[in-house]
């Protein structure tokens, strides 16, 4: 089959390649970017476990094709931290015990940075709803709220200052 | 040299501590390695041809075709799977349940698999193999199973634990029988008897990772697998077994695992991913998809549950019995065994008994799933002890606290108790802010009671000290949810370290001896045995160290604090010696200083949970909304708090999705209607509230820091508190669990009318 060659930026990065026009953004982060931190979960939008951020809105990778990724600004979990110092939210989650298995951390942490950047003080129901879109079965979402909530203030505080 | 296991009552440095988890960085970077997150140079990637019909013949499978197929490198079915179980029948129905023999017994039953060069390539060949089903008529429901004239799924099965033993197949496979006194004699006494049948729906673990691997296996019969599992010392002797290969030559490697709650303890599709490999030459790689997982992997059993309960005026419970019908799926499993086991545990009871049916039906064969088999006979108890505290006129948690199991206690399931939990999680849940909430209009407030036996098993751990120190800790039991944590601080406990310079390693199959699989709450409950002693193996071995050193006899040297000291007066001008000082020296007074431990870690102590929640119902739609939610457990001791209560706020979690929610929805034609997460609707971040949690700690008498499992109990009182609640907020019995709106709409509805 032909491929679609595209040109995209990933965490930053140009990056290109070449992948089959059916094949998901999802199936090019991990096998061709060796990108797995985005996780699969459902391939079908249900779990939230592939979320990226395309151009600065959340999505399911799975969803998106490989080929419209073509002069977008792809962010996955790999760009959340920066000069080798972690962002707050990943702080927060390993400081609160966010986490059991972690399958569902990077969904969670893609998802909860684009709620903080459009919204640095959400209320826990905010919160609770900006991220109904990613599964956790381990925790009960319990601690990941309280993370969430810590980054939030800390990125507040440091923004001020 | 074994080690002592009693309870020392000793005071702690480090345990209990909130510390951050080694693994953190790896999994919030996106870095840790899960089961489809690796992968080899010229791998192929393998796909599944499953069974669309719930019970079939399978006539023919003609694969010419998809063989022809450029980049197809191996084929796989039945016939490929030669019987090298030597009878073990437990086996044989795990090989038949990796790959059909003849006929699909369910939904989702593999019939063939198919290696290729790529995803594409694997899933064109599945259309052109062309399988000849006969079907059979088939049956899904638990009860419909057992009548008479329901369709036999085994011919051979005779139903055990009866007798005389029956000469006739059945569905029942088997019937087991606990309890103790004469329940007629108790019932005769009581001042009030009820009596109820419950049912509840499937449900399946949800786990957000489906099953992965990558298989390797030679001509010559040794391989590897990396795989996400929960055993991978299981997962190695079985696959060994199941495809005649010497255990010592397939090398197994645990991935980090994105959840399993008792789904990744058995094999799926592992043996077929290995023979694969072996046929190809090449390593394949076998991800499912989230489909596959539903129709295809080991979901929680359906049951249908009698439950009767007499009692006394004075609150005195005087007899009680259950009847418990547990599907298990196309397989015998011990299922309605542990309903039968664990649905009175929480009570003192002079008369009880409970009998258990195991029960086939074409479903998928069903694997553990938290506290397996306790949810649902909980509901149907905890429910009727609510309906009679009611009767009686008494508070529910009182009427409890009166009839709880306390130490002395026979059990129903046969043992008697040590020192237990129940009775002061039931008065946590007395005194406990929760129960001053004011309720408002359409709300309600339950409570339930929850018990499970957790496990020890096989354990062996090795303890390595470095040149400078520091320590690389390395157990067999996986980290499921932040154990690696809990035993880096046991270890630096012991040794009397810095957490920090402790490394925690997850060893694979040919680096360390046998671990049970991470199953029963035993994961920090044993690996935590076993590093104690390993550790105190290495002290022994510190201290040797710092005698020769010193030139003292090593029965002079004491280890405290983390470093070696010497006693006695003669002694006074030796200055103590830290772990760092002799391991600097390690080289030239005897080598590399290690500690080791293999051990049964028996005695796990059973553990107990009291929840309490309150809910609202919309009387319109059915709906039902969890306002509060508290859970108080007995973890005996807890390592680190924060991942103690992590068990219990998700244990309760996928017990309120089980309540409400969650359910298999099969079709008249016997297929799975809801194989996705949109039709299977498991808890969003914005269904639940907080969840409040409170720590007991009753030492288990059988640990040395008095551990006790704390994973698995806190999915059983969920159903039944909630049953409870919904049942208090609308003012009619709910004995149907999930509890989804249609169903709550209608019991309301029934009520109306009657």
């Amino acid at each position: 089959m032909s491929g679609v060659t595209v040109s995209t930026t990933v965490n930053g990065d140009a990056v290109q390649f070449v992948c089959p026009p059916s094949e998901s953004l999802m199936d090019v982060l991990r096998n061709r970017l060796n990108l797995t931190g985005v996780k699969e979960g459902c391939g079908t939008g249900d779990c939230g476990a592939c979320s990226i951020t395309l151009d600065g809105r959340l999505v399911c990778s799975c969803l998106v094709l490989g080929a419209e990724a073509e002069g977008r600004q792809v962010e996955t979990v790999e760009g959340l931290s920066e000069n080798g110092k972690l962002h707050p939210l990943q702080e927060q989650f390993i400081e609160k015990a966010a986490l059991q298995c972690g399958i569902c951390t990077p969904g969670f942490l893609v998802a909860a940075k684009a709620l903080l950047e459009r919204n640095p003080n959400p209320t826990e129901e905010e919160i609770r709803y900006a991220l109904a879109g990613n599964l956790c079965r381990c925790t009960g979402y319990d601690k990941i709220v309280r993370a969430v909530q810590s980054a939030a203030k800390i990125m507040r505080r440091s923004r001020k200052a | 040299m074994p080690y002592e296991t009693s309870y020392t009552n000793q005071g702690f440095n480090v345990v209990g501590s909130r510390v951050k988890r080694p693994d953190g960085i790896d999994k919030v970077t996106g870095r840790a390695k899960y089961g489809a997150d690796m992968n080899a140079a010229g791998q192929l990637t393998a796909k599944v041809l499953r069974s669309p019909h719930a019970h079939a013949l399978i006539k023919k499978i003609d694969t010419s075709k998809a063989a022809k197929l450029p980049g197809v490198k191996a084929i796989v079915t039945g016939d490929d799977f030669p019987d090298h179980t030597g009878g073990n029948r437990g086996m044989m129905d795990m090989l038949e349940n990796c790959m059909a023999r003849g006929r699909a017994l369910y939904d989702g039953h593999a019939v063939a698999a198919v290696a290729a060069i790529d995803a594409e390539t694997a899933d064109k060949a599945l259309k052109l193999i062309k399988v000849t089903y006969k079907k059979l008529p088939h049956v899904t429901d638990v009860d419909e199973a057992m009548k008479a004239d329901a369709p036999i799924i085994h011919d051979w099965v005779r139903t055990a634990g009866v007798q005389p033993a029956p000469t006739t197949a059945s569905n029942v496979a088997q019937r087991s029988e606990f309890g103790h006194g004469d329940v007629d004699a108790g019932f005769a006494e009581a001042d009030v008897v009820i009596e109820k049948q419950f049912k509840t729906e499937q449900t399946h673990q949800g786990y957000i990772e489906p099953h992965a691997c990558l298989a390797q296996l030679g001509p010559d019969g040794s391989g590897e697998l990396w795989v996400t599992t929960q055993g991978h010392f299981t997962f190695r002797n079985v696959c060994s077994t199941l495809l005649g290969l010497d255990v010592a030559k397939l090398k197994v490697t645990s991935s980090e695992i994105g959840g399993g709650f008792g789904g990744k303890t058995h094999v799926w599709t592992e043996p077929v991913a290995l023979q694969l490999s072996r046929k190809a030459n090449r390593p394949v790689k076998l991800v499912m998809t989230r489909d596959e997982v539903f129709r295809a992997s080991g979901p929680t059993s359906s049951t249908s549950i009698d439950v009767k309960i007499g009692a006394k005026r004075n609150g005195r419970i005087t007899a009680a019995t259950a009847e418990l019908r547990y599907q298990s799926g196309a397989f015998p499993g011990m299922w309605a065994m542990f309903g039968a086991m664990t649905s009175f545990a929480c009570y003192d009871l002079k008369n009880v008994k409970s009998v258990g049916f195991d029960v086939l039906v074409n479903r998928p064969k069903v694997a553990a799933y938290r506290a397996p088999s306790a949810p649902m006979a909980a509901f149907g108890v905890e429910s009727v002890v609510d309906m009679l505290a009611a009767e009686l006129g008494m508070d529910p948690v009182e009427f409890r606290i009166k009839n709880a199991a306390k130490k002395g206690t026979k059990a129903s399931y046969g043992p008697v108790y040590g020192p237990i939990g129940i009775g002061p999680t039931l008065q946590a849940v007395k005194d406990h802010p929760h129960m001053k909430r004011r309720l408002g209009k359409n709300q309600g407030r339950g409570m339930a009671c929850g018990f499970w036996f957790n496990f020890g098993g096989q354990t062996c751990t090795d303890l390595n000290v470095g040149v400078d120190g520091s320590v690389n800790l390395t157990v067999g039991t996986v980290d499921v949810g932040g154990s690696r944590a809990s035993l880096g601080l046991i270890a630096a406990e012991e040794l009397g370290i810095d957490y920090d310079q402790v490394r925690v390693t997850i060893g694979d199959t040919n680096s360390l001896g046998h671990n049970d699989t991470t199953e029963g709450s035993r994961g920090t409950f044993s690996s935590g045995m076993a590093t104690i002693f390993a550790a105190r193996n290495a002290i022994e071995v510190l201290k040797q160290r710092a005698a020769a050193t010193w030139e003292i006899p090593v029965d002079q040297v004491v280890w405290e604090a983390g470093e070696a000291r010497a006693k006695g007066k003669q002694n006074s001008n030796l200055p103590p010696l830290t772990l760092k000082e002799i391991a600097a020296k390690s080289p030239r007074t005897g080598g590399p200083i290690a500690g080791h431990n293999e051990v049964v870690a028996d005695g796990a102590g059973v553990s107990f949970a009291s929840h309490l929640v309150d809910v609202e119902v919309d009387p319109e739609t059915g709906a039902t909304r969890v306002l509060r939610y508290t859970v108080i457990q007995d973890a005996g001791k807890a390592i680190h708090p924060d991942y103690v209560e992590g068990q219990f706020q998700g244990g309760a979690a996928q017990g309120i999705g089980w309540a409400l929610n969650e359910e298999y929805i099969y079709g008249d034609d016997g297929r799975l209607q809801n194989p996705g997460f949109l039709d299977y609707r498991i808890p969003v971040c914005s269904d639940l509230p907080f969840i409040d949690t409170q720590i007991l700690e009753i030492p288990n008498p059988n640990h040395p820091y008095g551990v006790r499992g704390v994973g698995e109990t806190s999915i059983v009182p969920p159903l039944a508190a909630i049953g409870n609640a919904v049942s208090n907020a609308v003012g009619v019995r709910m004995n149907h669990v999930p509890m989804s709106p249609p169903r709550i709409l209608k019991a309301i509805e029934d009520a109306a009318e009657s």
